[in-house]
């Protein structure tokens, strides 16, 4: 088997046991708890009281522009880690390449925060 | 001995190992951090802290904490999304567990050297923002579902710094495996806090943020929000929560320490002493970081939500980005 392979192979079985952790956990425990839900118990937690209409109420998300935002940037980060590797390699022409790149994005912020987006009322 | 090296050489028996190393470090980890948590809290506060489990200084409070978890009716309320309430835990522990991967203990010490190590940590820590999502809406609560768009829009905002912010030492080192990272380090013959000390800064900030922990702990204010995505969560999957911020404390920490502190390296240590001392110079310089964090928690009070935003968009991306940009035109032209 490849080096290649077995490092994904590593990398799965990980995760895999992140997963396995918790349901051994969970079953272990079932084993050992009680199990008598009521409606009371069941009911939905608001400070002692009846909740008040559905759970999943309207709320403004205000942070869907900053999701946006962060696609962007994101995205931008995947392509900065190649060069910065090779950034002594590239030299002078890659480091005005990643200026001119990370300016241009700097540009993006910059009209997004002239624009209002960080501003709360 | 010979034996037992030639059967670890073995692929599948190595990984077995590994897992089951992994898998009672986690709880180790956790219980330790908690603990120390714990007890350093209540001496910031004038407090005793845990006092009688154990007999002494209280050790053994969270074990006895664990097994009364143990015991906990496993409650999920009549209008929760069944399935998506109870798979939360599991998308947040997954990427604890799997972060493990990439730290290096000492010179050969490490679960797998990944070449693309330190994206791949980065990349794999934010699949937990899926499962505190998951949490928030599931719970069909309104604190919950609060809870859970703020954690989300802070874990978004703060991942950006935390992603740049690493980027100034993989410049320097030229590589983005975590062994090579520290090699590089000790052929340079200096710690790189000397020249990133802006992007350690900004490191801690974020993956304090990160951490939601006080004094970013919006998503969880207890004082308005109850507990946040946490609200409905009881017994064993609310200490999967827990489990994953404390293992989660020591990983992010451990990475901090590879890439800016000089990971398992003390100047004036031969190659041979590192191999042995390694993981224990690498877990006190971790546990010097973590000291931190919770010396943080009883210093600052909590950010307002425009604040929090404020600071991660306005300065610290900015800020990330001019380091980024200074520590390239100083390789380059130096």
């Amino acid at each position: 088997m490849s080096p290649y392979f077995e490092s994904y192979l590593t990398v799965g079985t990980f995760a895999a046991l992140g997963a396995v952790l918790v349901m051994v956990m969970l079953g272990v425990a079932s084993v050992l708890r009680p199990t008598n839900p009521t409606a009371a118990k069941r009911a939905t937690y608001e400070c002692g009281v009846d909740p008040v209409g559905s759970g999943w109420s309207q709320t403004y998300v205000r942070y869907y522009v900053f999701g946006l935002l962060f696609v962007i940037f994101d995205v931008e980060a995947v392509f900065i880690f190649p060069w910065a590797i090779a950034a002594e390699e590239l030299g002078v022409f890659g480091l005005v390449a990643m200026f001119l790149f990370i300016l241009t994005l700097l540009e993006g912020l910059a009209y997004a925060i002239k624009k209002g987006v960080l501003r709360w009322e | 001995m010979d034996v037992i090296v030639d059967l670890f050489s073995n692929f599948w028996v190595a990984l077995l190992g590994k897992i089951l190393l992994v898998a009672l470090m986690i709880p180790l980890v956790g219980m330790v951090i908690g603990f120390a948590e714990m007890k350093l809290s209540a001496k910031m506060q004038n407090r005793v802290g845990p006092y009688f489990a154990g007999g002494r200084w209280g050790w053994a409070q969270l074990i006895a904490d664990g097994v009364k978890f143990f015991q906990k009716e496993d409650l999920i309320p009549a209008d929760a999304d069944r399935p998506v309430f109870k798979t939360a835990p599991i998308w947040v522990l997954v990427g604890t567990v799997a972060l493990f991967v990439v730290i290096p203990f000492g010179p050969d010490l490490i679960f797998r050297d990944l070449s693309v190590g330190i994206f791949y940590a980065l990349a794999i820590s934010s699949i937990s923002t899926i499962g505190v999502l998951m949490a928030g809406w599931s719970s069909a609560n309104k604190y919950s579902l609060m809870g859970g768009l703020r954690a989300a829009g802070q874990l978004i905002a703060y991942e950006l710094p935390l992603v740049l912010a690493v980027v100034g030492s993989v410049i320097l080192a030229g590589t983005m495996s975590m062994t090579g990272i520290v090699e590089a380090q000790i052929e340079a013959g200096y710690p790189y806090i000397v020249v990133q000390f802006v992007g350690f800064g900004i490191f801690m900030v974020a993956a304090l943020a990160e951490l939601t922990r006080i004094p970013f702990d919006m998503p969880i204010a207890e004082s308005e929000l109850v507990m946040g995505y946490l609200t409905e969560y009881s017994g064993f999957r609310f200490l999967f929560f827990f489990l994953a911020e404390f293992a989660n404390m020591f990983t992010l920490s451990a990475i901090a320490v590879t890439l800016f502190l000089g990971g398992y390296w003390l100047p004036g240590l031969s190659e041979t002493q590192l191999a042995y001392l390694g993981p224990i110079i690498l877990i006190a310089k971790v546990f010097v970081l973590v000291f931190a964090m919770i010396w943080f928690r009883w210093t600052f009070p909590r950010f307002r939500e425009d604040q929090l935003q404020t600071l991660a968009w306005k300065w610290l991306i900015p800020l990330a980005l001019a380091n980024i940009l200074v520590t390239a035109t100083l390789k380059v032209v130096l």
